[in-house]
């Protein structure tokens, strides 16, 4: 394994000019300055750009192989968007210069929100939020603040979450102050008509709903679903994490949807950066448009303005307008597909999960045994004395990164596969390939599997040891 | 130009293995009225060229601090940055891959990201630091939301000279879960102690103040931190991480919680984002800290390896009992500043402080002697300050790009009353030379 960059001790380059110490003292009284030298790295540039590729080459990414984790659409990351990122009139804007002087951000804002608003039918549209779970609770301050102006007597205080859903529906609605409610799915994962009936009452705001579901299933009722929701007065709010399935498909808003958020990072083709940054836009009807956060980003005769002033608004949620550079890539990627291109992604997508379920259902356990959309989920069968875990850590071995493990929570020993629309036939065939080995191994020789996996940089991590002796920082530790 | 990799023969292939007649058989289950049958009124497709060309078209309508003096900072700094940085955030091992589930093959995010949690606690001397959160007011708000659960109080004292949009972030997620803000005012460009001692009660949870305080200014830190504790209440600062190259560290002057904007080690200015929000706190919240944490463990041959940790207060595990709903970081920052502050080392950190100090007051004495001209506050600053402007803000800095010069923030949409006032900002790529000019323009100019 590749050492610590604080077990350097080289002589670091030099970036600014040098200067006197003394001048701290001249201008700052001592009480404000610090007396221990910090402890940061002392290595050269060599060092530093050495250690840093080394620990790259430790990781896999979408530009070293098939990466089909459920949910989180790995798609290509196009090389343009990195290249346009950098041009310097974009990453070299300064947030506060003046608005004449920034125009071309501003105009690629406004034309994105365009985009975004065309694909899913809504009429508002904010780019500010950082990621999907900041969007998440951007759109549930605007349920909020909706309900609170339309019926300011009436307390509505209750959300409804499937028992297929994310995680972070459940926790941005109880962080919002609303009380969290779980409807369960019937036999065929959808949502329980008859249960969503039962719990639907003047008290609740909405239903947060991801369609495709996380069993990539798409909710048949979709329609029944968003009727019964309005029909009680409350809203449907869209967890756009699996919108890949539908982009140039479907419009969500036509759907019944009144506020989703999108992820540009998923679908958009943003990279996922290790985990960040991500950005999550939110669009949503006219009926909440007032609400959206400010600024907002106008049009008028040709010059583009950010407007603090509409006085419905929740308030900022972020500092500046959001990743705007994460909006850059998602614009350069709408440009590049344009109106031909996007109408095959969803398409396809589909295809794909289907060719690849079809490849592995006679093999593997699927519990709901039927036309998937952008993905789906299997299980091991019942009779291998292996678990999900096991065979997750043998696909390593065979050169692919594991789908995603353990989600959704009602399936379970759940691998959730989402293999996107950039894949080729030829890569979902090969590890088709590779599950129907892995497969063999688990039924004759499970042993392999659990010993998995042997070719990456490390073993098998001793989760529960690091839970119990946390170790969140280097020290330097005393030799011998 | 799209990106999917199947030929026609290859769709055909798979709709033929599936049994399909037509690949509408896929969409069985939606609505079929709801499918868009026709192209949507979307750009026409293009090439690689085009794509370049239209965006090139709009970057070229921005003004870049790359061809221009920036003289604008309020929270967006025009900091150096060094070779080493795009070099290793531009690898697609790190920027193509996902959040490290699998620790097997992950090892190169989970290790840079243990050792820029170690950089924060060295550079903010506070026992545990997250693996980032969005930005620096995102970051604060976790902060006062964590000072409320922890001390189960509902009230918190917020400095009116913490960069006015945090305090709106704040105010924005505070009143939906009921808690209250209460906002301590200045004078001379810093906090009124007077008026923080009378605010001060048994519903206070926290007090929180920026360091250095959105006017430059630098805050009493040492006796805020003292009033805080003595009333019970946890002391939470913003901080701007290129200033601890000279300042003294959080952790010495009793800060329980400190966040800020970690932009400026590395990141461009980038019209705002993405940015790095910093978290680090004391050894006892770490179990009630949002966002990721790496923690060192061994593999099951005995090696050093890291591992996501203290998941259980995560919303994958928790749901609505999460400590936040944050899945997300923003890895690929936290890597950028993880390099940045590598490459610099302590004596580089202090160079960029100390010549950004050095710099700003240089600016600072000789606006003084322009006439009509004043330093508004007394208090100390690092490298930002305010000065009156006896004439058109606007104007003067319309002035300015004329003259590739980015000048400073007009105080006035912030705070009414200082109409009159801009907040200069200088940073170590700042020439004596460009500071003549700016100073000279400025005379002509009121």
């Amino acid at each position: 394994m590749e050492k610590v960059i604080f077990e350097y001790h080289s002589q670091p380059a030099a970036y600014v000019p040098v200067t006197k110490l003394a001048v701290a003292n001249k201008y700052i009284p001592a009480e404000f300055l610090g007396s221990v030298e910090l402890d940061l790295p002392q290595a050269s540039e060599q060092d530093v750009i050495r250690h840093f590729t080394a620990l790259s080459k430790l990781n896999f990414s979408v530009d070293s192989g098939f990466y089909p984790l459920g949910s989180c659409t790995m798609k290509y990351n196009p090389k343009v968007n990195e290249a346009v990122a950098d041009f310097d009139g974009l990453a070299g804007a300064h947030p506060y210069a003046p608005e004449e002087s920034v125009q071309g951000a501003l105009e690629l804002l406004y034309e994105l929100e365009i985009f975004l608003k065309e694909v899913s039918g809504f009429q508002g549209l904010t780019l500010q939020p950082a990621a999907g779970a900041h969007g998440e609770s951007t759109g549930i301050l605007l349920i909020k603040a909706y309900h609170r102006h339309k019926q300011p007597a009436q307390k509505r205080t209750i959300i409804l979450v499937p028992d297929t859903a994310h995680g972070t529906n459940p926790a941005t609605a109880a962080l919002a102050g609303y009380q969290v409610r779980q409807v369960q799915s019937d036999n065929q994962g959808n949502i329980d008509l008859a249960e969503l009936k039962k719990n639907l009452n003047a008290n609740v705001a909405a239903l947060m709903l991801t369609n495709p579901n996380t069993l990539g299933l798409f909710e048949r009722n979709i329609l029944a679903v968003s009727r019964l929701v309005h029909e009680n007065g409350a809203l449907l709010y869209g967890d756009g994490a699996n919108f890949n399935a539908l982009l140039g498909l479907v419009k969500p808003a036509e759907l019944g949807f009144d506020v989703m958020h999108f992820n540009l990072h998923k679908t958009f083709s943003a990279p996922h950066g290790g985990g960040g940054p991500g950005a999550g836009a939110v669009g949503c009807s006219k009926e909440l448009t007032p609400f959206l956060p400010v600024p907002r980003v106008r049009k008028n005769r040709e010059i583009f303005t950010l407007d603090y002033q509409p006085k419905n608004s929740i308030g900022k949620i972020r500092s500046f307008y959001g990743n705007f550079l994460t909006a850059v890539r998602a614009y350069a990627y709408f440009l590049a597909l344009g109106a031909e291109g996007i109408a095959k992604v969803g398409r396809q997508a589909i295809l794909n999960a289907n060719y690849l379920r079809q490849r592995l259902e006679k093999i593997y356990h699927v519990p709901y045994s039927r036309t998937c959309m952008h993905e789906f989920v299997l299980t091991p069968q019942p009779d291998w004395a292996v678990n999900t875990l096991d065979i997750a850590k043998r696909i390593i071995d065979y050169g692919f990164h594991p789908p995603t493990i353990y989600f959704p929570l009602i399936v379970h020993e759940a691998m959730m596969i989402e293999p996107t629309e950039t894949e080729t036939k030829e890569t979902m065939d090969t590890f088709a390939a590779a599950l129907v080995k892995i497969a063999q191994e688990a039924a004759q020789k499970p042993e392999i599997l659990k010993r998995a996996p042997q070719t990456s940089p490390v073993g098998r991590i001793d989760e529960a040891q690091a839970n119990r002796q946390l170790i969140l920082k280097y020290e330097k530790r005393v030799s011998g | 130009m799209d990106f999917i990799g199947n030929t026609a023969a290859d769709n055909k292939a798979m709709q033929r293995d599936l049994g399909l007649a037509s690949e509408e058989e896929l969409l069985k289950d939606i609505p079929p009225d709801k499918i868009i049958r026709q192209l949507l009124a979307l750009p026409a497709a293009a090439s690689e060229l085009e794509v370049k060309r239209r965006v090139q078209e709009l970057a070229d309508r921005n003004v870049s601090v790359s061809d221009h003096a920036c003289f604008l900072g309020a929270g967006a700094y025009d900091h150096y940055i060094p070779s080493t940085v795009p070099v290793i955030a531009r690898r697609g091992e790190f920027y193509t891959a996902y959040t490290p589930y699998q620790p097997e093959i992950s090892q190169g995010t989970l290790q840079s990201i243990f050792e820029y949690q170690t950089i924060m606690c060295n550079l903010t001397g506070l026992d545990v630091a997250n693996a980032s959160l969005y930005d620096g007011a995102t970051a604060l708000y976790e902060a006062a939301h964590l000072a409320c659960a922890h001390t189960q109080r509902n009230t918190v004292l917020l400095a009116s000279t913490v960069h006015p949009e945090y305090r709106q972030v704040l105010r924005t997620y505070m009143q939906n879960s009921a808690l209250i803000i209460k906002e301590i005012s200045f004078r001379e460009g810093i906090i009124d102690l007077a008026d923080l001692k009378s605010q001060l009660n048994d519903q206070v949870a926290a007090v929180v103040v920026q360091q250095p305080n959105f006017f430059g200014c630098l805050e009493n830190v040492q006796q805020m931190g003292k009033l805080a504790h003595a009333n019970g209440s946890l002391f939470i600062t913003s901080i701007y991480p290129i200033s601890l190259g000279i300042l003294q560290r959080p952790g010495e002057y009793g800060a329980d919680i400190v966040t800020g904007e970690g932009q400026s080690l590395g990141l461009p200015v980038s019209f705002g984002g993405p940015y790095l929000g910093i978290f680090a706190c004391r050894r006892e919240f770490r179990r009630k800290m949002p966002g990721r944490i790496v923690g060192e463990s061994i593999d099951n041959q005995g090696q050093r390896a890291y591992v996501l940790t203290l998941q259980t207060r995560e919303q994958h595990i928790r749901r609505e009992k999460a400590t936040s709903n944050i899945c997300s970081n923003e890895s690929l920052c936290a890597l950028s500043a993880c390099v940045y502050l590598s490459s610099m080392g302590t004596a580089g950190l202090r160079n960029v402080a100390t010549a950004s100090l050095e710099g700003a007051h240089y600016l600072a004495g000789s606006i003084a002697n322009l006439p009509g001209w004043k330093i508004s506050f007394k208090a100390p600053f690092f490298n930002e300050f305010v000065a009156t402007v006896p004439g058109n803000i606007d104007e003067l800095n319309s002035k300015l790009l004329k003259n590739k010069i980015i000048g400073g923030l007009s105080l006035a949409k912030f705070y009414p009353e200082l109409k009159n006032s801009v907040l200069f900002c200088v940073t170590e790529k700042r020439t004596k030379t460009e500071i003549d000019t700016l100073v000279s323009i400025l005379k002509e100019a009121l």
